[in-house]
C-alpha cells in the first residue's frame, strides 16, 4: 500500500510538467456524474450543472489556484480604498452565443434581478450590497453598504454566472424555454443533449479570447454506474475523470495505467472539509471532554491513506488550509487513544451508546464510519451505526435526531461564505443540514465571526479569524476529519486541464489535447 | 431414533451436510474465543492477500480486518438469523394453515387469500421494501424474512390437515367431544410434523441467502458482520482483492447446501414409503 501510495504521490508530482505551445481541435470526452437536473447555472447550482455549465457561461473573474482573482469577463478591477466600491471593466468584443452583445447591463440584470432571485448562495453575500450600475456600457460600479471582506471572491462563474438579459428579462426565469437551450457567452456552446446518454459542447468560434478555446467539442458522457465509469476510462472511451467520478478504491488501478495523469488540484475554491457533526444539545456529545476524547481517538491519517489514497489532508481547523484565512496555530489532535482513555475517564463516561449515522454517498463513506466507530469502540465508546438512505440522512439532520454524523461542506474561498454558518448561534434552526446543525453556541464565536466578515483589511481579519479557529478548536463543536482531495484523472497528452481554484469547471477554455 | 438415523445415514449426502453444518455452527460458537477481538478491528494493513500472513491465512479487507474472524462472526449472524426468522415464519404459518385446513368452507377463503396476497408480492422486492421502511437492523431483517416465508409453510400445513382432517381417528376425536383446539392440537399436528421440518430445514438455508443479498445490497445490519455484507463491500475491489468475496461467498454455499441436503436426507428418512431408490 504505501509503496503505491508513493507511485501515486510520483504521479502528483509529475503531472505538472513543463508545456510546450497548445495544439488547436480535438474532442474531449469526459464522464459527467451524475447527470445535471438542467445547464441552467442560475437557477441549478449543484455539482454536475456547474461542472458542464461552468464552460458554456462566465463570470466577471476567476480565481487561480490560490484564489487570487483573473480576468475573465472583466478584463480589469479597481476596489476602492475603504473597501466600500468595486469597479469593473468589461471586455469590450464579447458576445452572446446567439450573437447579441454582451454589455454592462447585462450584469446589472443579472446580479441585481436574475440572481437575487434564483442564487440563495448568492443573495446572502448581495446583502451588503447597496446599489449595482452601469456609468457606460463598459462598466459597472458595486456599491456596498459596508466593507464585506469576502466580495472580491464571489464573481466566479457558479457563484456569479452572467445571465443574457435580452433572453430572461421580464419572463418568468424558472420556466423560461430558453433554460434548455442555454446562451452564455463561454468558450464552448450548447450543441445537443440526449438525456441519458450525452451532452455536447461545440467551440465558440467568436470568442472574445483570441485562439482559444482549443478544443472543437466536449462530449459529456452520462455512465450512471462506478465501476462503468472507471471500465470507460480503461477502454478509451472517455479521456477525463472528474473528482467523484469513479470509487476510491478504483483510483489506485486507474493512476497506475500508461499516459494516465491524476491531480487533486481544482478544488480549492470549494475547499471540502469533512467533519463529524456533534450533537451539542444532548447526550455525551455534549460534554466538551467526551467531543475532544473522538477527536483523539480518531486516526485520520489511516482513513485517509485507506480510504482517501492518501489524498487530502488531515483538517486541523475549522478553516481549509485552501481556504483564506487558516492558520496552523491551533490546538492539534493527533491520534492518541490513551488521551482519549483519560478525558472520557475524567468526565465519567458511563457507556452511553451514541448513535453514528454515516454519509450514504457510497462505499468509501460506510467505511470509513466503520472505521471511526471500531476507533471509538476501542477508547471504550459504545457506538451504533444507524443505516440511512439520502432522504433519512437528511431528515435527521434538519431534526437533530442524531448523535453524530458524517458529513462534508465546501467553503467557497472564504469563512465568511463558508464556514461561519456552521458555527454561528444565529444559524441555528431546524429544517435544514447546511447550518449550525451541531447547535453550539457561542458569544465570543459570534462576534468574531461578525466582525472578521466586514473587517477592511486581511490583516485584520486573519487576526480575527486566527482567534476564533483557536476557540473552536479547543471546544471542538464538530469533529473535524480530512480536507478531502478529489482526483482528477485525465489523459497525460490533455495540457492545462485544471489551472483554477474550480478545475473541470471552467478549465476547458485552456485545455488542449497533444498529438 | 435409531431406525431413523439408518435411513438417514443412508443418504451420504445427508451425512456431509451435517457434518459441514456441524463444523459452521461450531465456528459460529467458538467465534468469541477464537478470536477474541471484534471482527471490526483494523489489525494489518488493508488488502493483505491471503496465506501470506500466518496470523490472518485468509489476508484482510479494504480497512485491514482480519477476513477469518469476519467469516467466523459471519456465521454467527446467518445462523441467528436463519433460525430465528424460520422460527417466526413457522409460528405464523402453522396455525393459520391448520385453521384454514381444519375448518374449511369460509375460514379457509379468507386465510388462504390473505396467505395468496402474501403470495403474490415477488419475496425478495416485498424484504426490500419491508427493511427499506424500517431502519435496516437485526430485528428488522428478522420480520422481513418472516413475514415473506411464511406463505409455503401455511399452504403446505393446510394440505395436510386436509388429508388428515377426514381419518377415521380424526372423526373418532370429534365424536369423543374433544374441542377442536385438543383436535387441531393432539391429534392433526404432530402429524404434520415430518413435512414441516423438511420444509423448515430449506426455509433457513432461504432465509441465509434472503440476509445476505439483503446485506449485499447495503440494507444489512451495519453494526454486525455478515457474508452478505463481506460480499456486498468487496463489490467494488472485485479485482484488486478476489480474496474479499470469494470466501464469504464459499462459505454461504457451503452452508446453504448443507442445509439443502440435510432438508433431503430428512425427507428421505421421515418419509420411507417416499424415499428414492438407487442410492
Amino acid at each position: 500500500m504505501l509503496r503505491r501510495l508513493s507511485l501515486l504521490a510520483a504521479a502528483l508530482a509529475i503531472s505538472t510538467t513543463l508545456h510546450a505551445e497548445p495544439v488547436t481541435g480535438g474532442r474531449a470526452n469526459v464522464v459527467i456524474q451524475p447527470e445535471p437536473p438542467s445547464l441552467m447555472v442560475g437557477l441549478v447550482q449543484n455539482g454536475p450543472t456547474q461542472m458542464v455549465a461552468g464552460n458554456i457561461y462566465e463570470g466577471l473573474l476567476r480565481y487561480d489556484t490560490d484564489l487570487e482573482p483573473m480576468p475573465q469577463l472583466a478584463k480589469s478591477w479597481e476596489i476602492s480604498e475603504d473597501g466600500m466600491t468595486y469597479t469593473f471593466h468589461l471586455h469590450e468584443n464579447v458576445k452572446w452565443h446567439d450573437g447579441e452583445p454582451f454589455t454592462a447591463a447585462d450584469v446589472v440584470f443579472s446580479a441585481d434581478v436574475f440572481l437575487r432571485e434564483t442564487h440563495p448562495r448568492l443573495r446572502t453575500s448581495l446583502e451588503h450590497v447597496e446599489e449595482i450600475s452601469a456609468p457606460d456600457d463598459h462598466t459597472v460600479v458595486f456599491k456596498l453598504k459596508q466593507p464585506f471582506g469576502p466580495f472580491i471572491g464571489i464573481f466566479e462563474v457558479g457563484t456569479m454566472p452572467m445571465i443574457p438579459k435580452h433572453i430572461y428579462e421580464g419572463t418568468d426565469f424558472a420556466n423560461n424555454p430558453a433554460n434548455n437551450t442555454p446562451i452564455g457567452t463561454g468558450p464552448f456552446k450548447f450543441a445537443e443533449w440526449e438525456k441519458g446518454s450525452h451532452i455536447l459542447l461545440t467551440k465558440n468560434e467568436d470568442y472574445y479570447e483570441e485562439g482559444k478555446p482549443y478544443l472543437d467539442e466536449i462530449y459529456w458522457h452520462v455512465i450512471p454506474d462506478a465501476a462503468s465509469r472507471a471500465v470507460a476510462y480503461e477502454t478509451g472511451v472517455v479521456d477525463m475523470l472528474p473528482g467523484g467520478s469513479i470509487e476510491n478504491f478504483d483510483v489506485q488501478r486507474i493512476a497506475e495505467m500508461d499516459n494516465t495523469c491524476i491531480t487533486d488540484k481544482g478544488w480549492e475554491y470549494f475547499g471540502p472539509h469533512s467533519w463529524m457533526w456533534l450533537n451539542n444539545r444532548e447526550g455525551p456529545t455534549s460534554d466538551v471532554r467526551f467531543r475532544k476524547a473522538v477527536m483523539y481517538a480518531m486516526d485520520r491519517e489511516f482513513a485517509r491513506d485507506a480510504l482517501w489514497n492518501g489524498l487530502g489532508k488531515i483538517a486541523n481547523s475549522p478553516v481549509s488550509s485552501s481556504t483564506r484565512f487558516h492558520t496552523d496555530d491551533v490546538t492539534e489532535y493527533a491520534y492518541d487513544p490513551d488521551k482519549a482513555r483519560e478525558l472520557l475517564q475524567e468526565m465519567g463516561y458511563d457507556g452511553t451508546p451514541v448513535r453514528l449515522l454515516p454519509l450514504p454517498y457510497g462505499e468509501t463513506w460506510q467505511r470509513w464510519a466503520e472505521a471511526v466507530k471500531q476507533n471509538l469502540d476501542e477508547v471504550g465508546i459504545e457506538v451504533e451505526i444507524v443505516a440511512t438512505d439520502v432522504a433519512g440522512w437528511n431528515q435527521k439532520l434538519a431534526e437533530w435526531d442524531y448523535d453524530i454524523a458524517f458529513t462534508y461542506l465546501y467553503q467557497y474561498g472564504d469563512p465568511a461564505l463558508g464556514v461561519a454558518r456552521t458555527y454561528v448561534s444565529s444559524n441555528i434552526a431546524k429544517g435544514s443540514q447546511w447550518n449550525n446543525v451541531e447547535g453550539y453556541v457561542n458569544e465570543d464565536v459570534d462576534a468574531l465571526f461578525d466582525q472578521a466578515a466586514v473587517a477592511v483589511t486581511s490583516e485584520e481579519r486573519q487576526e480575527l479569524y486566527t482567534k476564533v479557529q483557536q476557540i473552536l478548536t479547543d471546544e471542538v463543536p464538530v469533529a473535524w476529519l480530512l480536507e478531502l482531495g478529489f482526483p482528477t484523472i485525465y489523459r497525460c497528452n490533455v495540457k492545462d486541464l485544471v489551472t483554477t481554484a474550480i478545475g473541470v469547471n471552467d478549465g476547458f477554455k485552456d485545455a488542449y489535447i497533444e498529438k | 431414533m435409531s431406525d431413523f438415523w439408518k435411513r438417514f445415514s443412508r443418504n451420504r449426502g445427508a451425512v456431509i451436510g451435517v457434518v459441514i453444518l456441524a463444523v459452521v455452527v461450531l465456528v459460529a460458537v467458538l467465534a468469541p474465543v477464537l478470536f477474541p477481538q471484534s471482527p471490526w478491528r483494523m489489525v494489518q494493513r488493508p488488502f493483505l492477500p491471503p496465506l501470506s500472513m500466518d496470523q490472518y491465512p485468509l489476508g484482510t479487507d479494504a480497512l485491514g480486518r482480519d477476513v477469518l474472524a469476519g467469516l467466523a462472526y459471519g456465521a454467527q449472524v446467518s445462523l441467528l438469523i436463519g433460525v430465528v426468522s424460520t422460527a417466526a415464519a413457522l409460528l405464523v404459518g402453522i396455525p393459520i394453515g391448520a385453521l384454514a385446513g381444519y375448518f374449511g368452507g369460509v375460514a379457509d377463503d379468507v386465510l388462504m387469500r390473505f396467505t395468496e396476497f402474501f403470495q403474490t408480492v415477488p419475496s425478495f422486492a416485498l424484504a426490500i421494501v419491508l427493511v427499506a421502511i424500517f431502519e435496516p437492523n437485526i430485528q428488522s431483517i428478522i420480520a422481513a424474512i418472516a413475514i415473506v416465508s411464511w406463505p409455503p409453510v401455511a399452504r403446505l400445513v393446510r394440505g395436510e390437515v386436509l388429508s388428515l382432517r377426514s381419518r377415521e381417528y380424526v372423526e373418532a376425536a370429534i365424536l369423543s367431544g374433544q374441542t377442536s383446539a385438543t383436535i387441531i392440537w393432539r391429534q392433526v399436528l404432530p402429524n404434520t410434523l415430518s413435512p414441516i421440518i423438511v420444509l423448515a430445514s430449506l426455509m433457513v438455508a432461504t432465509a441465509i441467502l434472503l440476509e445476505s443479498s439483503l446485506s449485499f445490497l447495503g440494507l444489512g445490519d451495519p453494526n454486525l458482520m455478515s457474508w452478505g455484507y463481506m460480499i456486498g463491500a468487496a463489490r467494488t475491489v472485485i479485482r484488486q482483492a478476489w480474496w474479499l468475496s470469494f470466501f464469504p461467498g464459499v462459505a454461504i454455499l457451503l452452508t446453504v447446501l448443507a442445509l439443502n441436503l440435510i432438508g433431503e436426507g430428512l425427507n428421505d428418512a421421515l418419509n420411507p414409503s417416499l424415499a428414492r431408490r438407487g442410492r
